[in-house]
This record gives structure tokens, sequence and C-alpha cells, in this order.
């Protein structure tokens, strides 16, 4: 069903709003929240194109995808905490 | 022991879940039924503290009627709340009209697994957002229309901390 | 069924477009996140529910792999409703204790609290 690839193609485009924040950003964690919601429309974007396509496969990606950005999201934001480990 | 147990238990569900549809045995085959019991129990041993803290949180998650009672709050109330926090911040994305802060409330819950059910809840729900938490369980939320400087935890997020005691105490 | 599964995309869609807008429109971290978290996570669940539908769907008519589809779609999902609030979570504590004040607060409890030296 082509309409799997139109919202995908719609996502897409939502995220060049996340990249302008991303480079414009006045302070790191503005960016960070840039980089988190290009990372959950990723996630949407590979069901999305897995449905399109019928490739199980990215869907397993964005599972692991989902998993991975979160540690590293967690990783930064504990980064800018600055306090001990 | 309980530990080890309940995490290798969650590790075989979610890979018996990936596996779907992959041979004979009912739905699987048994090659993937050996290496999945195999890869939980490791899985298990040496991981076997990240669910929560104390017995009691394990024996919690073993309890088949807190789960029942979670899928029904994750259906009904929250995800109502889910749906008007969406309106409520179109709403403000197109006005423009917003009166953040920060705020402090008490729900006085107990258990870590309870705090974290919360905090979850209302980060996701009417205009709230969870900042902190400190050591006495008390919430730092940032409040998009602050309405009451002090308000009480009946105010910023309606029933949810009765819900979360209910689940997760 | 196309309609319905029509419907479920479109709702996504919308409010994915929606939280991303809000990242250009609100003033400082706190409100963006807001947005960004809400608006996205809700969007996103519309769009993998209308994957799962599609694939149950495909089950009903009898086609192969796709309830293996509408499986892992949902696997997909619970991963990103565990996930999303707390990485929210954990860049708003940490944007607050790098010193990012809220813009236009009215109120703030978090001034004067006391960081514990965790070891």
């Amino acid at each position: 069903m082509s309409a799997f690839a139109i919202a995908a193609i719609f996502l897409g485009f939502y995220m060049l709003f996340c990249l302008i924040r991303v480079a414009a950003g006045p302070t790191v964690p503005d960016r960070v929240v840039g980089v988190d919601t290009i990372n959950t429309l990723v996630v949407a974007l590979m069901v999305l194109l897995g449905t399109f396509y019928k490739e199980v496969i990215f869907i397993d990606v964005a599972i692991v995808y989902a998993l991975l950005s979160y540690i590293a999201t967690l990783y930064i934001a504990k980064y800018l905490e600055g306090s001990p480990w | 022991m309980l530990r080890s147990l309940t995490t290798g238990l969650g590790a075989l569900v979610i890979y018996l879940i990936l596996t779907m549809e992959s041979g004979s045995l009912g739905l699987w085959s048994l090659e993937e039924l050996i290496v999945g019991a195999v890869l939980a129990l490791g899985v298990g041993l040496i991981a076997g503290r990240v669910l929560g803290k104390g017995e009691a949180d394990y024996k919690k998650l073993l309890n088949p009627r807190r789960w029942a009672l979670f899928l029904v709050y994750l259906v009904g109330p929250f995800f109502f709340a889910m749906f008007r926090a969406n309106l409520d911040v179109a709403y403000r994305v197109i006005t423009g009209r917003i009166k953040p802060g920060i705020i402090k409330i008490s729900p006085g819950l107990k258990s870590d697994l309870a705090a974290s059910l919360l905090g979850n809840s209302i980060t996701l729900t009417p205009g709230t957002l969870t900042v902190d938490i400190d050591k006495e369980n008390n919430f730092y939320i940032h409040w998009i229309n602050v309405r009451n400087p002090q308000p009480s935890p009946e105010e910023v997020c309606g029933r949810f901390p009765r819900w979360a005691r209910r689940i997760a105490e | 069924m196309v309609i319905f599964i029509y419907v479920l995309l479109g709702i996504g869609v919308l409010f994915n477009g929606l939280g991303s807008f809000a990242l250009l429109r609100f003033p400082d971290v706190f409100t963006r996140l807001h947005g960004a978290t809400k608006c996205t996570t809700f969007g996103s669940i519309f769009t993998i529910l209308a994957t799962v539908a599609y694939g149950f769907w495909g089950v009903a008519r009898g086609i192969q792999g796709d309830l293996t589809l509408a499986i892992h779609a949902l696997l997909a999902l619970i991963a990103l409703l565990l996930t999303n609030p707390t990485g929210a979570h954990a860049i708003a504590r940490g944007a607050r204790r790098s010193g990012v004040l809220p813009k236009r607060a009215v109120v703030d409890a978090y001034e004067g609290y006391k960081f514990e030296e965790e070891e």
C-alpha cells in the first residue's frame, strides 16, 4: 500500500524541522532534544518502510535502533549533568 | 535466585516473541526453543538485578493481578490522558499561550517501581514533565501552565498516584 | 479496513508534524521537550498501530508472513513507549543541573535544591 510510503515521506520531511533546531539551538540541551526527536521519527519511519517493502528485517533494525539511541541519549544527559558517575 | 529467574524469564519471553512463526513445534522450532532457553539462562545469571532492588520488587513483577491492572490502566485512563495531553500541546503550539514553571509535589510513594511508573506517566500526560526526583520521592515537575505555585498531587496529575500505588506498591 | 488504516496513518502523521513544529515554536528546552516527547510518541503509536492493523488484516486474508510483521511492530512500539519518557526525563534533568533555567518561569521550586554528591 503506497499510503505507507507517503507517510514515510512526511516523516522524513519533519526531520528537517528537527535538523533546523539541531543547527540553531542556542544551548547544548536544545540540540540533544532535536536529536532525540529525530531518533523517534526514525523508528516510526523504519516501521513504515518495513511495511511498505514487506521486509521484517527493517522492523528488527528499528527495535535495536530504539534501544541503542535511548542509551546514547542517557549517556549525553549524564554527561551534561556533570556529576560524578 | 528469584532475581535471576525473573530476568531470565523476561528475556525468554522477548526471544520467543521475536522468533515466532519459525517452525513446527507450535509456533517455534526445537532449535529456537533450546537456544532461547540457554541464552535466557545466561542473561539471567549475568544481569540478575536490573529490574528492581529487593526481592519484594520481583515478587510484584511475578504477580499476574498487577499485570492485569497495568494493562487496564494502559488502555483506559492513561491513553485517555495522553490523548488530552496532545490536544493540549496542539492548542499551545498554535496559540503560543504558556505560563511555565517548576513545581514540587510529594505523592508519598514508597517503592522505586511505583515512582518510575508515576514519573513516566507524568511525562506523557497533560502539560507536565518530570525533571528530578529526590531521596524522599518528591517529584520536581515542569508544568507548562502553572495555576497554583504550591499544588497538591491531585491538582497536577489527577488520579495517577492512586493507580501507581495500586499497581506497584 | 483500508479507510481505517488511512485514518490511523493520518492521525499519526499529523501529531508527528505537530511535535516537530513544537520544536521550532517554543522558547526553551523544557517546553520543547513537552512538545517533542508527547506528540512524537503519540504519533508514532498511531503509525505503528496502522502497521499492526495492516498485518492482522493480511493474516485475515491469509497472506504469509504478515503476523511476524505485526508482532515485531508491536515490540518496537513497546520499546518506544518504555524508552521515550525516560529519555526526556534524563535530558530535562541534565539540562536543569547544567544550569539552563526555564524561560518566562512563574515559579521555580528547584532553586536552592542541594545536589547530593553521588558515588
